[in-house]
């Protein structure tokens, strides 16, 4: 059954903003500083929640509007913006992202950043990108996507020299998977731009001297080749289709990055989800196979060996057992991918998104995995999650997400796995990973053992033997 | 001259000893300055967010009440409604056709279901754009559910988070002074601008008990609306963080012509003198002496166990950034207490005259700094060579970044600081960071 949204306000939402989004994947940009066009606050509230998940400097600038900006527009502030921008970061790009107040008062900052490239006329100016994230539409995980298109709508063309063959455009996954997507490309031998890549903008070393910008990102003249790629492979069934939602009219055109290079540049696009799980890892390593001509190589097929080792070793602990999943639609789908696949029930499959899409792509993707009698809920918040459990008695035994919902995972007494974004009350978050045979096998593994030690707490005798 | 930043911030930073010029604070921070400071409506939302059994409803888009919710360390002894955010969460067709059907359909649903004894409605920067008319909403809503419903006007692009503060005052101002129905001692204060952070004002309040003062009210800590209903008609305000709370503190002297006292509760001496000054207050001998008593009794316990501590961070250097002038005044003493001596000093809402009384108290050498930013606060602990930063969330990247110990000083933190066994705790968790193996890696 698909669970409805009430028009009422929302109550501990299960989303962030649409400019938080943006910010994370222009950190993906090597050389980039993010700035939002807007109040000081939505950068100052928004670089103080990523900074608690990632735990790594995250500078963000602000044209920090006042009543006066408001009132006769924000060119001059931009400008100001930019200069000290520049004074003090030389960035290779400045990436904007507008707020809900810029898009209210009209601002038009693609003309701003023609007006100031025109008056400083100056061919060592940072590269600017504008990604259009207005917080009344959308949610974190549109902003996110919005910024990939915008940066590749801005930087990619075709030249002489050719770029690399595949883009692989991997999105908001921790910078540890962003990492073992590299591993996986480079075993296979594929020479591929992913994006954004920030495995080492919020993932870096403890430092010998402050990087004002953290090292590491995909560079742009990747970026600026990307349109003559033979393929591009986007990982997600979903992505930004959610921006349309919220809209008076349906029929703003949302492009993917990788639609965008299909429909101007020719270049192929593959869409596969999320590798959580075997089935779905399967599809991306075959496609991996397919683009590069090879087979998966022999270290990829004893990863998956060994994972279905794993899972013999723990089936028994989890068939049967009732998950609640929720968080960006792409992720909640790859989970309860995950979850059908080892036996669990996925019982509740929730997202603050609202592209509509959900419970189609989780019938598709599931197939005769896909349990009728799921709740699958859009537009939905942390207390309309926590209505559903009660209402439909769905009792979980553990609930897989981010770590907002730990308040309910705690009033019901059963564990959390917390994966996803954000994760505020544990350290480590960078450094989760769930992709591929060995991420599924850390994940397997961690749920296992949740429930093994939820059910040992809770035992009178507590064995230390299973 | 310190240099090497944004030149319109010259009159910003300073090192004393050397620069003559007075540090200027209270201007509005420079766009792309990448400023540590938030907005109004977080000014109004900090103050406000104890009120443990008001709904405090965000009028906007979804992302300021999501980045709002739950983070203060602000403890409730019993109703526990300021932990869930609650939004209108504000979509196209709002900001196209207006958001007031919204606004007044949401609070109507969320007072029946959550039955608050006032409600808070914040506005957010596009509410002052789009025209809602928030204070007649809340007009209607009042006279519909029988509570107080209180309109506050934080759009976040119409100042500083200063401004924010003052906001929230006017707002809790509407409430004091409507009601009359707690019991009140003539020995009685009201403790203005402690959050409860960890239990914070649960020390207070017994310190105070010990004294046999009452306090009527706690604005905002462990906060209740009837109390802050009531709060006119105690003997005193007991001002804390008063870069928050003086505009209330001066605004009942004006009504109610309570006076107030400023104090902090941060260190051995300032606690100390909170304490006394009190007493003196009320001009009772027998209060005197026991304020006597108790300090006597927490230093012979505290000082002796204190003394590991400084002997162990003799001649550390700490840097500090936090948001008022007043905590990082008694920061530098607290420190000096055990052995460590402030090399930078900045904050995000000090104002000229705060920063004289802060230079005052610092040592030759240290850099003064307002409305400071990741570029020159990672410059300044380099130049320094601060062993320890004193801050929030956002400064603790810099800090562990580049090796050096950090302590967390802002509303999100879950450990008391306040009062002695506060003096304890910080000295353990100053010692614990700074002398941790770790640091030896980097």
């Amino acid at each position: 059954m698909a669970f409805h949204l009430s028009n009422m306000g929302t109550v501990n939402a299960c989303k962030q903003c649409a400019p938080l989004g943006a910010c994370i994947a222009f950190k993906g940009i090597e050389g980039a500083l993010p700035m939002l066009h807007g109040s000081q606050g939505c950068a100052t509230y928004i670089r103080r929640y990523v900074i608690s998940h990632f735990r790594e400097p995250m500078d963000i600038a602000s044209s920090n509007f006042s009543e006066e900006t408001t009132i006769f527009g924000g060119n001059r502030n931009f400008n100001t913006g930019i200069d000290n921008i520049i004074s003090q970061y030389h960035p290779k790009v400045i990436a904007i992202a507008s707020t809900c107040l810029s898009e209210t008062i009209g601002e038009d900052v693609q003309r701003l950043i023609y007006e100031y490239q025109m008056t400083h006329n100056d061919s060592s100016l940072p590269k600017m990108i504008f990604a259009s994230t207005p917080s009344y539409q959308g949610t974190h995980y549109e902003g996110f996507h919005e910024a990939v298109f915008a940066a590749v709508k801005v930087l990619a063309g075709t030249g002489e020299t050719p770029g690399k063959p595949v883009n692989l455009f991997s999105n908001f996954i921790s910078p540890e998977d962003i990492r073992h997507l590299k591993e996986i490309i480079a075993d296979f031998g594929i020479d591929a731009m992913i994006f954004p890549d920030y495995s080492d903008t919020l993932d870096s070393t403890s430092w010998k001297t402050y990087f004002r910008i953290p090292e590491g990102g995909t560079p742009i003249e990747v970026l600026k080749r990307s349109g003559m790629a033979n393929v591009s492979v986007e990982l997600g069934y979903i992505l930004n289709a959610g921006g349309r939602n919220g809209r008076i009219k349906n029929n703003a055109i949302i492009q993917s990055a990788g639609e965008y290079l299909q429909s101007k540049f020719n270049v192929v696009c593959r869409r596969t989800g999320l590798p959580v799980g075997i089935e779905e890892t399967d599809r991306f390593f075959h496609l991996l196979a397919e683009i590069s001509g090879k087979p998966v190589p022999e270290k990829y097929l004893r990863q998956r060996g060994r994972l279905v080792d794993l899972y013999i070793d723990g089936h028994k602990y989890v068939s049967g057992k009732k998950a609640v999943i929720y968080g960006e639609e792409d992720r909640v789908i790859a989970l309860a991918a995950f979850a059908a696949e080892i036996g669990m029930k996925p019982v509740l499959c929730a997202t603050g998104g609202e592209s509509g899409q959900l419970q189609e792509t989780l019938r598709k993707v599931l197939g005769d995995l896909y349990p009728e009698n799921a709740v699958v809920g859009q537009g939905m918040s942390f207390e309309q999650i926590a209505a559903a459990i009660r209402e439909q008695d769905l009792k979980p035994d553990l609930l897989i997400g981010n770590s907002k919902g730990y308040y309910i995972a705690r009033e019901l007494n059963v564990p959390l796995i917390r994966t996803g974004f954000p994760i505020h009350d544990r350290i480590g978050a960078q450094h989760i990973k769930t992709l591929g045979y060995e991420g599924t096998s850390l994940l397997f593994e961690q749920t296992v053992n949740s429930l093994l030690e939820d059910q040992q707490r809770k035992s009178p005798v507590g064995y230390k033997y299973m | 001259m310190l240099s090497g930043f944004l030149q319109e911030r010259e009159n910003q930073m300073l090192t004393k000893g050397k620069d003559t010029f007075d540090l200027v604070g209270g201007k509005p921070s420079q766009a792309g300055a990448v400023s540590q400071r938030a907005c109004v409506f977080c000014g109004s939302r900090v103050v406000l967010y104890p009120i443990a059994d008001a709904l405090h409803l965000v009028h906007g888009p979804i992302g300021c009440a999501s980045y709002t919710w739950d983070i203060r360390g602000a403890l409730s002894s019993g109703p526990e409604l300021h932990r869930k955010s609650f939004s209108t969460d504000l979509r196209e067709k709002h900001v196209v056709f207006g958001g007031e059907k919204q606004l007044f359909q949401t609070l109507d649903t969320l007072i029946d279901q959550y039955k608050p004894q006032a409600a808070f409605v914040y506005s957010t920067c596009i509410v002052g754009v789009i025209g809602d008319d928030v204070q007649s909403v809340c007009r209607q809503m009042e006279k519909k559910k029988n509570i107080p419903v209180i309109p506050v006007m934080s759009e976040g692009f119409q100042g500083t988070k200063k401004d924010g503060y003052k906001i929230a005052c006017d707002a809790m101002a509407t409430l004091i002074g409507t009601d009359d129905s707690k019991a009140v001692s003539p020995v009685s204060i009201n403790i203005l601008g402690d959050f409860n952070l960890a239990g914070e004002l649960w020390i207070l309040n017994g310190y105070y008990q010990k004294l046999g003062v009452q306090v009527l009210a706690s604005v905002t800590g462990d906060g209740r609306v009837k109390d802050i209903r009531n709060a006119h008609r105690a003997a005193l305000n007991v001002v804390q963080c008063s870069g928050s709370m003086l505009h209330l503190a001066k605004t009942m002297k004006e009504r109610y012509g309570i006076p107030f006292m400023k104090v902090s509760y941060f260190g051995i001496e300032d606690m100390s003198d909170a304490l006394y000054e009190v007493a003196k207050f009320f001009r009772d001998e027998t209060i005197m002496e026991k304020a006597r008593q108790l300090v006597k009794d927490e230093l012979t316990r505290l000082l002796p166990a204190l003394e590991p501590y400084r002997l162990a961070l003799q001649d550390k250097k700490a840097a500090i950034y936090v948001g008022g002038a007043f905590k990082a005044i008694s920061l530098v003493k607290a420190l000096r207490l055990i052995g460590v001596k402030t090399v930078i000093a900045g904050t995000q809402t000090g104002n000229t005259e705060d920063y004289r009384l802060l230079k005052a108290i610092c040592d030759d050498g240290c850099i003064l700094v307002d409305d400071s930013n990741p570029v020159e606060l990672s410059e300044f602990v380099k130049q320094t060579g601060a062993n320890l930063f004193i801050g929030g969330v956002k400064e603790r990247p810099i800090a562990y970044k580049l090796g050096i110990g950090f302590c967390d000083h802002n509303h999100e933190r879950k450990l008391a600081l306040a009062g002695y066994e506060g003096m304890i705790n910080f000295a353990k968790e100053v010692y614990e960071t700074v002398t941790s193996p770790v640091w030896r890696f980097t």
